[in-house]
């Protein structure tokens, strides 16, 4: 008789629905064809001006219409385009209802400049304008849906009304881990028996004029704007920063037990979650790795692993100098020696840094690493970095036998989420 | 294990409002409804600022206070209270396992930086070149991690030390009730033995009063006491810090842990109000986690905010189960949106320790005297826009 309980005896949580859009496509087909091939879909931004911006590329998604354009508009199509490739995928729930909760990774809202100037136009301030004309403004009445739209709970309000999911939608941020802590919120809701299944999405469509100069001013971004394709260098010795980026990943997740009941493709197994906060500064890791060591080994202790069983990474890999030299040292403190020799590839060097998404889209791509067989490659990966020595897979794709992966993602404000994920059982 | 091993207690709180800080400065405010409001310098809109604060005393560094923005501030000193009467302020080892839920917004914008922009605007040659200019010329470089959302999480484990995990939830009233729920689902399944769970709110600012003005949310001058505020009333905001200290009841003897009060259950709804009246919501919380143990010995700490028509809606809600004393706290400290739910509990958890329900000056008839002694008491959530919650906690032996 199958067993559907995990080593520790809960329920083992397997994946039935997977979907991917990212600044490269739509879908999973695409994005997969795209990234084994190597391809980058960073590029000059069109979305506005860059005129006496350091940065003027990202991996914009332009190919959806979200109008009026905001930041939680794009974030909610994104995921609204991810979250139905995985329903459809995993053939769940009836007509505009899932079974389960919504946990959704999203970008901080707040209003935008458009919306700003649009108050102080209407207030007639001219050249006076101040916080009191806007509130004067707001107070009119006339903008109502500003309120409905840049609430906090405005995204995932609107995927729990579309996807008909049960109960409170959770809105989350753990800056760029966000979208590994929507899976591990999910992870944790069925091995409590809340539930047999949970939709968990990080959607991040926040690339506009004021996010990308914080971030520039924090000199984490690439300013490596000629040719765009090539500026995003994950471990090599040459990198210079990362590349903001737009997108989406969307995990069905259910108990093996539902999963197999009800028929459903299992397309992998989400065997563990870890996570641990550093406590030594707003932007740098501790200079021991203390605490992101600390994340990888939760990670696999939850999945009832030892290091020896994980056969290829995907790890955080942003491109920027401290990341990943201390990703390095984190992977070399866990796997010792073997760190040298186990595949890792950074999904980043193509699509960027999908910030809230991230997580949730590199799960994704994990999970496709697995089935196909095939790692996707580093690309940009042509000056390797002497005091990084991993096994990159530089600049093509290659295949190999790899059962168990190892997805990393960490953020700002000493965020570490690590998740063990496997191929289906046989 | 036994169901009793696994339930989980909250035994520590911190929490900083206008009224004061700490259990004593709530309970004799509310008590003799004493008023604190900023009626000027948002004219027309109220609000409950937050009092003086020796930050120094939870956040030793100036350094570190000069990272954050005032919402950070309010929220890293109740954790710094909260972690304290849980006896494990500098317990490093402890700290380092324990699991934080972080219910937040985001933080404020530097206002002079955006009114020179907007001012600016209407003759710059090419508006959007001008904005790229002013941005890169005008914006703080750290004001960026003074304003993510889980940076509040991110300078408790900076200042605190808690680093077993970090979470930020999102979504107005909603992260708050979910941050608690999710909390307590963690403890009762063996997934998390102990747990630092609040947020902070900052009322003294002009970007999030905006927003909810665009909604017409903002209750504005004359103030009125909460129930007396009608359809026409609104929510004051208000500033606070709220922090709890929840572990499983096994890990808290062990530790020798001050049991305050038991958290029994946590739940959280969402209705389309627009479609089902949120009534059908609130009574499905109540007959599924208050109806079971409702006895003479129950009381009810509404998070009634005074957004209508939300706060209208709990009234009636409330008329319905008026054999049950009720209190609310909105009218005096203000709504804390994130953090109002902790806010409340925490309120309930004192209620509990002390047997006793708080007097009230409320003249509307809602909230009558009460001399019996109380070891339950639920808390409701109603979201301003959406979210509903409720919680009930009681008396440990």
């Amino acid at each position: 008789m199958t067993s559907f309980l995990d080593r520790a005896g809960r329920p083992r949580v397997v994946v039935t629905g997977i979907g991917i859009i990212t600044s490269l496509g739509a879908g999973k087909a695409e994005n997969w064809k795209r990234i084994c091939a190597g391809e980058s879909g960073i590029h000059q931004i069109s979305r506005f001006p860059t005129e006496g911006l350091k940065t003027k590329i990202a991996g914009t998604v332009d190919f959806l219409a979200a109008e009026p354009f905001s930041s939680p508009e794009l974030s909610e199509q994104l995921a609204s385009v991810a979250a139905h490739e995985a329903v459809a995928q995993a053939k769940i729930g009836g007509r505009d209802r899932f079974p389960g909760p919504l946990f959704l990774a999203v970008a901080p809202i707040e209003v935008e400049w458009m919306q700003r100037i649009a108050l102080a136009r209407d207030s007639g301030a001219n050249d006076q304008a101040t916080y009191a004309d806007l509130l004067r403004s707001a107070s009119s009445g006339r903008f109502r849906d500003y309120h409905e739209r840049f609430t906090f709970g405005s995204v995932a309000d609107r995927l729990a009304d579309r996807f008909g999911t049960q109960g409170s939608p959770i809105s989350l941020s753990t800056a760029c881990a966000s979208g590994a802590s929507a899976i591990q919120l999910g992870v944790e809701a069925i091995r409590r028996r809340e539930t047999d299944a949970a939709l968990c999405i990080g959607t991040d469509g926040s690339v506009n004029v004021e996010t990308l100069v914080r971030f520039s001013l924090l000199s984490a971004l690439s300013t490596q704007n000629e040719p765009a394709s090539a500026a995003a260098k994950p471990f090599a010795k040459n990198r210079d920063g990362f590349v903001m980026a737009e997108g989406a990943g969307a995990l069905v997740l259910e108990s093996h037990e539902s999963a197999q009941a009800r028929g459903a493709r299992i397309l992998g197994v989400l065997e563990g979650c870890g996570e641990m906060a550093d406590a030594f500064h707003r932007t740098r890791s501790s200079p021991d790795g203390k605490a992101i060591i600390g994340c990888i080994h939760n990670a696999i202790a939850d999945a009832g692993v030892s290091p020896a069983d994980i056969d290829y990474i995907n790890p955080h890999g942003t491109g920027t100098p401290e990341n990943d030299k201390m990703e390095f040292l984190g992977v070399s403190s866990v796997f010792g020696s073997r760190a040298q020799s186990i595949p890792t590839s950074s999904n980043k060097s193509m699509i960027g840094h999908t910030l809230s998404a991230a997580g949730a889209v590199e799960a994704a791509f994990t999970l496709l690493t697995l089935e196909h067989q095939r790692l996707p490659p580093t690309i940009n990966y042509h000056v390797p970095d002497p005091a990084i020595p991993l096994d990159v897979v530089a600049n093509t794709a290659r295949d190999a036998k790899v059962f168990r992966a190892l997805s990393n993602s960490f953020g700002f404000g000493g965020q570490n989420v690590s998740l063990v994920i496997a191929c289906a059982p046989a | 294990m036994a169901e009793s091993e696994r339930e989980a207690w909250i035994t520590g709180l911190g929490i900083v409002s206008c009224l004061g800080e700490g259990p004593a400065a709530h309970w004799d405010g509310l008590a003799a409804g004493r008023l604190v409001v900023d009626g000027t310098t948002f004219a027309p809109y109220i609000i409950h600022p937050a009092p003086r604060i020796e930050f120094d005393r939870q956040i030793p560094k100036k350094g570190d206070q000069r990272q954050m923005e005032q919402w950070q501030r309010l929220g890293v000193y109740a954790a710094g209270l909260a972690l304290e009467s849980a006896g494990l302020k500098g317990d490093v080892e402890r700290l380092a396992r324990v699991d934080m839920i972080v219910a937040a917004g985001g933080g404020e914008r530097d206002y002079a930086a955006d009114a020179k922009i907007l001012s600016g605007m209407p003759s710059a040659e090419n508006p959007d070149i001008f904005l790229n200019q002013q941005l890169m010329s005008e914006i703080r470089p750290t004001l960026f991690l003074a304003q993510l959302s889980n940076l509040l999480a991110g300078n408790i484990s900076i200042v605190h030390g808690v680093t077993g995990s970090s979470r930020t939830f999102m979504g107005e009233e909603s992260s708050g009730v979910d941050a608690v729920r999710i909390a307590l689902a963690r403890i009762a399944a063996g997934q998390c033995e102990i747990a630092l769970v609040g947020g902070a709110h900052n009322a003294e600012r002009a970007d999030t009063m905006m927003l909810y003005e665009c909604g017409g949310f903002n209750l504005k001058a004359p103030y009125r006491a909460l129930w007396e505020r009608g359809p026409d009333g609104g929510f004051a905001m208000g500033s606070m810090g709220a922090f709890l200290v929840i572990e499983n009841r096994r890990h808290a003897l062990a530790r020798g842990g001050r049991p305050i009060a038991r958290l029994r259950a946590a739940v959280s709804a969402r209705t389309r109000r627009a479609a089902a009246p949120l009534d059908t919501a609130l009574t499905a919380m109540w007959d599924g986690i208050v109806a079971p143990v409702a006895r003479a010995d129950l009381a009810i700490v509404s998070g009634a905010s005074g957004a209508e028509p939300a706060t209208s809606e709990e009234r009636a809600f409330l008329a319905a189960h008026d054999s049950v004393p009720v209190r609310t706290t909105a009218g005096l400290f203000g709504h804390g949106v994130e953090a109002q739910f902790a806010m409340n509990m925490a309120i309930a958890a004192l209620v509990i320790e002390r047997r006793q329900l708080f007097a009230s000056v409320d003249r509307s008839g809602v909230e009558k005297p009460h001399r019996g002694a109380i070891s339950r008491v639920v808390v409701t959530s109603v979201g301003h826009s959406r979210g509903e919650g409720m919680a009930i906690l009681e008396a440990i032996g």
